[in-house]
């Protein structure tokens, strides 16, 4: 038994049948994305005034991956074009150039992500922060109290110069090597009394000897609303590379064997394949300005 | 068209068809009927479950504390601490509330309604040989199942099910102490997937595989029905899916997406980054559950829709004000959800504007009931069972949606919010209105499923018995509610805001309306066992019923009834076993044509032949 309509397109729409299953799903898709990024206005907007951190992320590294996914829409594209054309080997390469261009994107991501969740702000009884990268950190003998961390960073009394470091991005600080001891940390019981308003989520491994959880945060989701939404803004979009990594690297890999028996059916799944790059990266080209630039 | 369902096409099936075995035949399947049916015969089952969840919470009601009899002591034995004694805790009742909505809307209703006959009926209707994607179809079930065992399992973790009521709100969601919710909110997207994939192959199926002839002013009424659900599926369930994982990041990686600053759980500050909008929360939720609503009631009417043409053996009235009605609906139903947070003080110009949108979406919900019942008129009914059920879903729908308009209004919403009279109402709106829907599809299209006929003795003592169950479930909600009983209080508000306990206190709950609970108990037990005759049909049924004698029994004009009975893989096949699409050439509903031999001419009888 044949379905109708998958190779050929429906004489009055126009279309076959999997090309108006894309384009149901990726409507489907906006939808998600736009919850997110609706999400993302709604708690921007209702943010404290100087709560809302900007100048985080690397911008040249988001830069570069832009370039990077623009060009991957560009050779899927050729891959097709490709196929259209009859030329099976050109199609091999620009369809391996696009899964290439995925890897690219994926690991810049990762290093992006770890310097997230390696940078770490303490706030000192003397109502400091230390504001940097882990060097290390000292755990008693059970590994349950912490006895000091180290960082390599700044130190300032104004948290706004660790929320918005691009607006302060004139003032010089020294960057060195900070080793705090625990007992000189400030309990998350404690903030208020220090003067300081709880600025974002400690890690709770971290513990004074009675129990109390000190104020340490790295950059990971929990830090504050914005490492929430972007991490899972990019998280999901990084989720939907990933498996459009794995389709189109199927095309180019085992699936490339329907080219000889169906060539129809096989250029029609590329070019479905490549709408749904497209819309991936049409998601990051919302993504970039508004988590790295605004 | 076969005069009778035995061997001829039997026969060719099996030159012409692999036999797919046990496996792909029967639990793999990529057919579309196979598929409706699965769909129908599990979300059947969680409709008991649901059932049976609530029957438990009206026992804790009306007798709170009181050991729940039979059941109480595995209860105790499987659930631990929370139902120590084989009494139910608050904690308790709190997750069967939760989960009473939970499988009921997401693992009953919706798959039934939608899935399952929308699986069975839509490609048949269209004249089509498959759904466009069978596999996506298969993998939506597979979903749809696992977020089912996902739920199911929650109930015996530690701490227990989800607890925070159908809605999930945060924070309370978030810092209830049981990964319940964790559950819950795997689950849910497990059943999101499902369904966007399901809406997808609907869309592309009703878009490219109509039969030659079927224009779109030529579907039946419940494809285009089913049209519009799969669009508010496809588009409104999205939103919850990124609420679902924002709340999934806020309780297992400890954002604080819907926690608000400061926020102090049990007498202490907790230790979260705050910033967050438990209004978020609602306006996602809420953007998904509003056209949720139409989600379960459109299909509806499609059934009844289809099911009155039958059995008045007339047109419907007003084909294309139906229509035009549905998708109207369709769209306004992206633009009512804040009706549902009048008290969160959201403003009174954005409540005034969205009680402007609820008004206005009540008149196409008008026009289609108004057709429906201008159809009965001058139509010589045949009151078989399908046609009861599908005749007393118009009042009882009506019931439902007339007393959903003080509630659109976000004056008297002040009053009634968060009441049993929110429960009664939207309860009449899917109990003894989609519910009553869902028994007349079953009893309308089971010969068409099995070859044989239900028993109409059974299905009319199951009917008469469920529409008084019903009512009298229902009703007394609407006194209490608007006497001010608080809903979601696991003693029905006798230990706190009686009169008994309080007496002498302004507006304290009346002995009568403490009573009212142990009558709805008794009610909804009744209505236990007038369920018992259809369990008793259906199976027997199965095997036992009475066969029938046409393709086509009820004399219908569409094209289901235009396959073999069954219709086997493929659909429309003709006595060789060969694929044999129909062409449409008429409207769907042909009934009564002066001038033709029978008072039925099916969509693609070519010319009526002269008497």
């Amino acid at each position: 038994m044949d379905i109708p309509y998958t190779v050929k397109p429906r004489e009055d729409t126009g279309l076959f049948n999997a090309k108006v299953g894309i384009w149901l799903f990726l409507a489907s898709e906006v939808m998600l994305f736009g919850g997110l990024f609706s999400s993302y206005i709604l708690l921007r907007v209702g943010a404290e005034d100087g709560s809302w951190p900007h100048g985080w992320l690397n911008v040249p590294l988001g830069t570069a991956n832009t370039i990077v996914l623009i060009v991957s829409s560009v050779t899927v594209v050729m891959a097709w074009a490709s196929l259209k054309m009859n030329q099976f080997s050109k199609f091999k390469l620009y369809q391996g150039l696009t899964v290439l261009c995925a890897l690219i994107f994926l690991v810049i991501k990762t290093f992006e992500y770890n310097d997230k969740f390696t940078h770490y702000a303490v706030l000192q009884k003397d109502g400091s922060y230390v504001d940097g990268h882990l060097v290390t950190k000292k755990m008693n003998a059970a590994g349950t109290v912490l006895e000091s961390i180290t960082l390599h960073g700044m130190q300032t009394k104004d948290i706004n110069q660790i929320v918005d470091p691009h607006k302060h991005r004139k003032e010089k600080h020294e960057h060195k090597e900070f080793t705090i001891a625990g007992t000189n940390i400030v309990r998350f019981a404690d903030v208020a009394k220090v003067g300081q308003r709880i600025a974002f989520r400690p890690v709770p491994s971290m513990k004074d000897a009675a129990g109390n959880t000190l104020m340490i945060g790295n950059r990971a989701p929990r830090y504050n609303t914005y490492t929430a939404i972007y991490f899972t803004l990019t998280g999901l979009h990084a989720l939907h590379v990933l498996g459009g990594a794995i389709v189109i690297g199927f095309l180019w890999g085992p699936g490339a064997a329907m080219w000889r028996t169906e060539p129809e059916r096989f250029t029609n799944r590329v070019e479905v394949s490549g709408l749904f790059w497209h819309f991936v990266d049409l998601v990051w080209i919302f993504l970039f300005p508004v988590l790295y630039l605004l | 068209m076969q005069p009778t369902k035995e061997a001829p096409h039997a026969h060719a099936d099996a030159h012409h068809h692999e036999d797919p075995g046990f496996w792909r035949g029967y639990v793999f399947s990529t057919d579309h009927k196979v598929i409706g049916i699965q769909y129908g015969v599990t979300a059947l089952f969680f409709l008991l479950f649901g059932f049976g969840l609530m029957l438990l919470m009206r026992w804790q009601i009306a007798k709170p504390g009181v050991p729940v009899p039979v059941l109480g002591p595995l209860m105790a034995k499987v659930l631990g601490d929370a139902a120590s004694g084989g009494s139910i805790s608050p904690d308790l009742y709190n997750a069967f509330g939760a989960m009473h909505g939970t499988i009921m809307v997401f693992l009953a209703i919706v798959p039934l309604v939608f899935a399952a006959f929308g699986n069975f009926v839509v490609p048949l209707q269209i004249g089509a040989v498959d759904m466009a994607f069978p596999r996506v179809n298969m993998a939506s079930y597979q979903f749809y199942v696992l977020g089912g065992v996902i739920m199911l399992v929650s109930f015996f973790i530690p701490g227990g099910a989800a607890q925070a009521g159908w809605t999930s709100y945060s924070p309370l969601a978030t810092v209830i102490p049981t990964d319940g919710q964790t559950f819950w909110l795997i689950g849910m997207v497990c059943l999101i997937n499902s369904s966007l994939l399901g809406a997808v192959n609907f869309i592309a199926t009703i878009i490219q595989l109509r039969a030659p002839g079927m224009t779109w002013m030529r579907l039946p009424f419940f494809v285009w029905s089913q049209f519009v659900t799969a669009f508010l599926l496809l588009l409104a369930f999205p939103p919850l899916e990124a609420a679902g994982v924002m709340q999934l990041m806020d309780k297992v990686a400890g954002t604080s997406f819907f926690l608000p600053t400061g926020l102090v759980v049990s007498a202490k500050v907790a230790e979260i980054s705050g910033g967050g909008s438990p209004l978020l929360w609602q306006h996602l939720f809420w953007f998904l559950g509003h056209p949720e609503v139409y989600v379960l009631i459109l299909p509806a009417f499609g059934i009844v829709g289809e099911i009155i043409a039958c059995n008045t053996r007339r047109p419907l009235w007003g084909y294309k004000s139906l229509v035009y009605s549905v998708l109207a609906i369709g769209f306004l139903s992206f633009i009512v959800w804040a009706h549902h947070m009048y008290l969160t003080g959201m403003g009174t110009k954005i409540s005034t504007f969205f009680q402007t949108t609820t008004m206005i979406i009540s008149i196409p919900s008008v026009i289609i009931l108004t057709c429906l019942f201008l159809s009965l008129w001058g139509g010589s009914i045949r009151f078989n069972t399908p046609m009861l059920f599908s005749l007393a879903f118009l009042p009882m729908f009506g019931i439902g949606g007339l007393t959903g308009l003080p509630l659109g209004f976000n004056y008297p919403d002040i009053y009634l919010h968060d009441s049993y009279y929110v429960i009664a109402h939207f309860h009449y709106v899917v109990a003894p209105g989609t519910i009553f829907a869902l028994f007349a599809a079953i009893y309308f299209w089971f010969p068409k499923m099995t070859g044989r006929h239900m028993n109409e003795t059974l299905g009319k003592v199951h009917f008469w018995l469920s529409l008084i169950g019903m009512n009298l479930v229902f009703q007394p909600m609407f006194v209490q509610g608007m006497s001010g009983m608080s809903r979601r209080m696991s003693d029905g508000g006798a230990a706190a805001y009686s009169l008994a306990t309080n007496p002498g206190a302004e507006g304290a709950l009346s002995g009568t309306m403490i009573w009212l609970n142990t009558f709805i108990a008794h009610s909804a037990f009744f209505l236990l066992l007038a369920q018992v005759p259809f369990i008793i049909n259906f199976f027997w049924s199965l095997n036992s019923g009475r066969k029938v004698t046409s393709d086509n029994p009820w004399g219908a004009t569409t094209l289901e009834w235009q396959t073999p009975t069954p219709p086997p893989h493929g659909n429309f096949v003709d006595a060789h076993g060969h694929i044999n699409a129909p062409t449409a050439v008429r409207g769907p509903y042909e009934y009564s044509v002066p001038g033709h031999p029978a008072d039925f001419t099916p969509q693609n009888q070519p010319e009526p032949v002269k008497a």
